[in-house]
């Protein structure tokens, strides 16, 4: 992975024009844009490592030893953290997991259906439909956050899962890129050359186009999970029982605690750093699709 | 109430998507508190730790023979739920009872979303202090709601490191300015202190404290009076420490701000009658070398003090058993049971002045089991609480405090100007509300 950044930095850095053109004779290590990504590497990475550390320290060590040095309390606060209120930081972590595991897949789902169709028919308003979705993806969630509870309360559906999972459903910013990639990578003719042989549409979409789209959805699916995963603004709304809390919303009730009680820091760090490692496996689990669309790409070109 | 960036960025998200709606100010609520008959439940948003604790009391005691059932839904505090609390108003969708800072008050009231309880609950004003209860009423005959925790303000101090560098604990803040200074000359690496910004609590309580009223009403009209002579001289006074340099400019709550309190390097804490919680996570190494005495007078002869922080039980207009609701609320309030429990799962320091001397508050907080008379004296402190005026948007007039003040703090500049923005802001903001307010 690093040979081949360091190979596609190199000409956007422009550093000497013959690097720049064709390839190197030579493999050479570009020093200045190597220098660049590890510092973007450093910059990105050094935060994480400050959370892992801290969450290593026990209260009293948190901002008394060195910011690097790790401390004794690990075990402590895991226990401490799997006491708290009888354990709900398991439950915002399943929620968390249903909330971006559910939403993503559904929002997938129907990305995957409207972008196929947005880009393989064509039909009267489709560039307007495709429009008013652009101009959806420029839209800020948050914005939309507070009509969203307004409309789900006059169905009865706030302070439920269904509050925070149907307006995860639709996903313009999805249904883009599902879209793009659908007319890349599912040719006119494959679809027309199935209808010849007498296949529905239904059966065109599941048997031909979606495998073609997968590395494409899975983007999307990706995309969605962290978004999900990350988001705080419409549970926080949505929710008032805070055993539906997702674990983004779950932190901050522990932070934010009143003036009695003061934060609990180590609580906090601890379940951010638990709270990150599903993502990490999950990045890790399907980087594999990812280089098969890298492939595939480099096939049909 | 240390103020999360992340909490400030949801409420300015949350007002820019309110505003960004336009929504029409929603008309008068239906006030049908019908007689309550057959079992009732109620929800309530708190944010103090074991609250669920405390109400589970409840459902099993008094509430079970009157068959009201309360659930507690666990909220995060600050500005940010006063914004969710609106939110859900607007859909008419608030839970019955809410927690809400004293200063929110106001500002749920003048949205409509708080009841006026002072038929059900206008009995139990007798067991809090005048200033404390007067917050309640906003100066009406209405009660908006029942004072749970307040937050009389305190000085802290290194016992110990005040016997090493010989100063005297300051009862004036002329004296106050004399210790930081002689503090300086000793120890030019310690302060005293610091002025710190980020918490525009502890100013509003220290203004209070002077005499001061950020907000009156004169007939129909609002008044505001952020730049009165009291704050000025307020603001003065600190300014003036931070300028000649007597004092820290750094903010509270911050790693640095720890590590400071932690190793001696500030000495002193203007703060209320949480801070030992406070320290306790703070400076854990410093367990049992403070002491708490009376916050420093302007005069002599007074003996006032502010506060900072404090919050109350309000049952909202969207509730359909305000009757029960005020019933719970006056319970959880006044209850010994109730108090001990919330005194002993929650760690608040009961608004309720019988509450403040009972068994639950005779022994000291663990971190300052060198004074074993922290929670008389405590009691005593309570009761000379100033009363306090807050208006419909000390939100708005917070921000800019933390703004002008931070960077006025920052700069070591002139305070009494920040003062000025500060007022300047907060007038502007109300009459772009649409509130009415005298020049």
């Amino acid at each position: 992975m690093s040979s081949l950044a360091v190979r596609k930095a190199a000409p956007a850095a422009g550093t000497t024009p013959g690097t720049a053109q064709g390839p190197p004779l030579r493999r050479r290590i570009a020093f200045v844009p190597t220098l660049t990504l590890l510092l973007g590497a450093l910059y990105c990475l050094l935060p994480v490592a400050w959370v892992a550390i801290a969450a290593t320290k026990s209260g009293r060590e948190l901002f008394s030893t060195f910011t690097f040095l790790p401390g004794t309390g690990f075990a402590e606060n895991l226990k401490d953290l799997n006491a708290y209120r009888d354990g709900v930081y398991w439950k915002w972590m399943g929620n968390s997991a249903l909330y971006a595991g559910l939403g993503a897949l559904l929002s997938t789902a129907v990305s995957a259906l409207s972008g196929y169709a947005l880009a393989i028919y064509r039909f009267r308003g489709r560039e307007t439909v495709f429009n008013v979705l652009l101009a959806g993806v420029l839209m800020p969630p948050v914005i939309l956050a507070i009509p969203q509870y307004l409309l789900l309360a006059k169905a009865d559906l706030t302070d439920s899962y269904a509050s925070v999972l149907l307006p995860l459903v639709l996903s313009p910013y999805g249904v883009y890129l599902a879209r793009i990639y659908a007319t890349a990578a599912v040719p006119g003719d494959v679809v027309e050359a199935g209808r010849m042989d007498g296949a529905s549409e239904w059966r065109i979409f599941t048997r031909i186009a979606l495998p073609m789209m997968i590395p494409g959805l899975v983007t999307v699916f990706l995309f969605q999970f962290v978004a999900v995963w990350n988001n705080f603004l419409l549970p926080y709304i949505m929710l008032s029982d805070d055993e539906k809390f997702p674990i983004t919303l779950g932190l901050f009730t522990l932070l934010e605690q009143g003036a009695n009680a003061p934060a609990l820091y180590t609580l906090v760090i601890t379940g951010a750093l638990l709270a990150v490692i599903p993502l990490i496996a999950l990045f890790l689990v399907i980087q594999r699709f990812w280089s098969l669309d890298l492939l595939s790409g480099a096939v049909k070109s | 109430m240390p103020n999360t960036k992340l909490g400030r960025l949801v409420a300015t998200s949350v007002a820019v998507a309110l505003g960004a709606t336009a929504l029409a100010a929603c008309g008068s609520s239906d006030d049908d508190s019908r007689a309550d008959s057959g079992p009732v439940s109620l929800t309530y948003w708190s944010w103090t730790p074991g609250m669920d604790k405390v109400a589970d009391l409840w459902n099993k005691g008094p509430g079970k023979k009157d068959q009201i059932t309360v659930t507690v839904k666990k909220q995060a505090s600050g500005d940010t739920l006063v914004t969710k609390i609106l939110t859900a108003h607007k859909a008419k969708k608030a839970p019955d009872l809410v927690q809400a800072e004293y200063q929110a008050l106001p500002t749920l009231v003048s949205n409509d979303a708080l009841a006026d309880i002072a038929g059900e609950a206008g009995g139990v004003k007798d067991k809090f202090a005048e200033g404390v209860w007067q917050q309640t009423t906003l100066g009406s005959d209405a009660v908006y709601a029942i004072p749970q925790d307040s937050g009389p303000m305190m000085f802290y101090y290194r016992q110990d490191l005040f016997k090493k560098y010989g100063l005297k604990v300051p009862e004036t803040w002329d004296e106050f300015a004399e210790t930081a200074r002689a503090l300086k000359k000793k120890s030019p690496d310690t302060d005293l202190t610091t002025f710190s910004a980020n918490d525009s609590g502890l100013f509003a309580g220290l203004a209070q404290q002077a005499g001061a009223k950020w907000w009156t009403t004169e007939g129909d009209k609002w008044k505001v009076g952020i730049d009165d002579a009291a704050s000025q001289k307020v603001a003065d006074f600190w300014g003036g420490l931070v300028e000649e340099g007597a004092i820290d400019n750094q903010p509270m709550y911050t790693p640095a701000w720890n590590k400071a309190l932690n190793t001696g390097k500030q000495i002193a804490w203007v703060s209320a009658v949480w801070a030992p919680g406070t320290l306790t996570t703070a400076a854990p190494d410093t367990k049992g070398k403070w002491a708490m005495a009376p916050l420093p007078q302007w005069t002599d002869s007074d003996n006032v003090t502010g506060s900072w922080g404090g919050s109350s039980t309000a049952v909202t207009t969207d509730s359909q058993h305000k009757a029960a609701a005020a019933k719970f609320a006056s319970w959880l309030n006044t209850d010994p049971e109730a108090l001990t429990a919330l005194a002993k799962e929650g760690g608040i320091y009961p608004a309720a002045t019988t509450a403040q001397t009972s068994d639950a508050f005779a022994e000291p907080p663990a971190f300052f089991s060198n004074q074993p008379d922290f929670y008389t004296k405590a009691a005593d402190i309570a009761k000379t609480t100033a009363p306090s005026a807050w208006g419909p948007n000390v939100n708005v007039a917070y921000t800019t405090f933390k703004d002008a003040f931070g960077k006025a703090a920052k700069n070591k500049s002139d305070f009494g100007a920040a003062l000025k923005t500060m007022q300047d802001d907060t007038v502007a903001d109300m009459k772009k509300q649409g509130f009415e307010v005298a020049e």
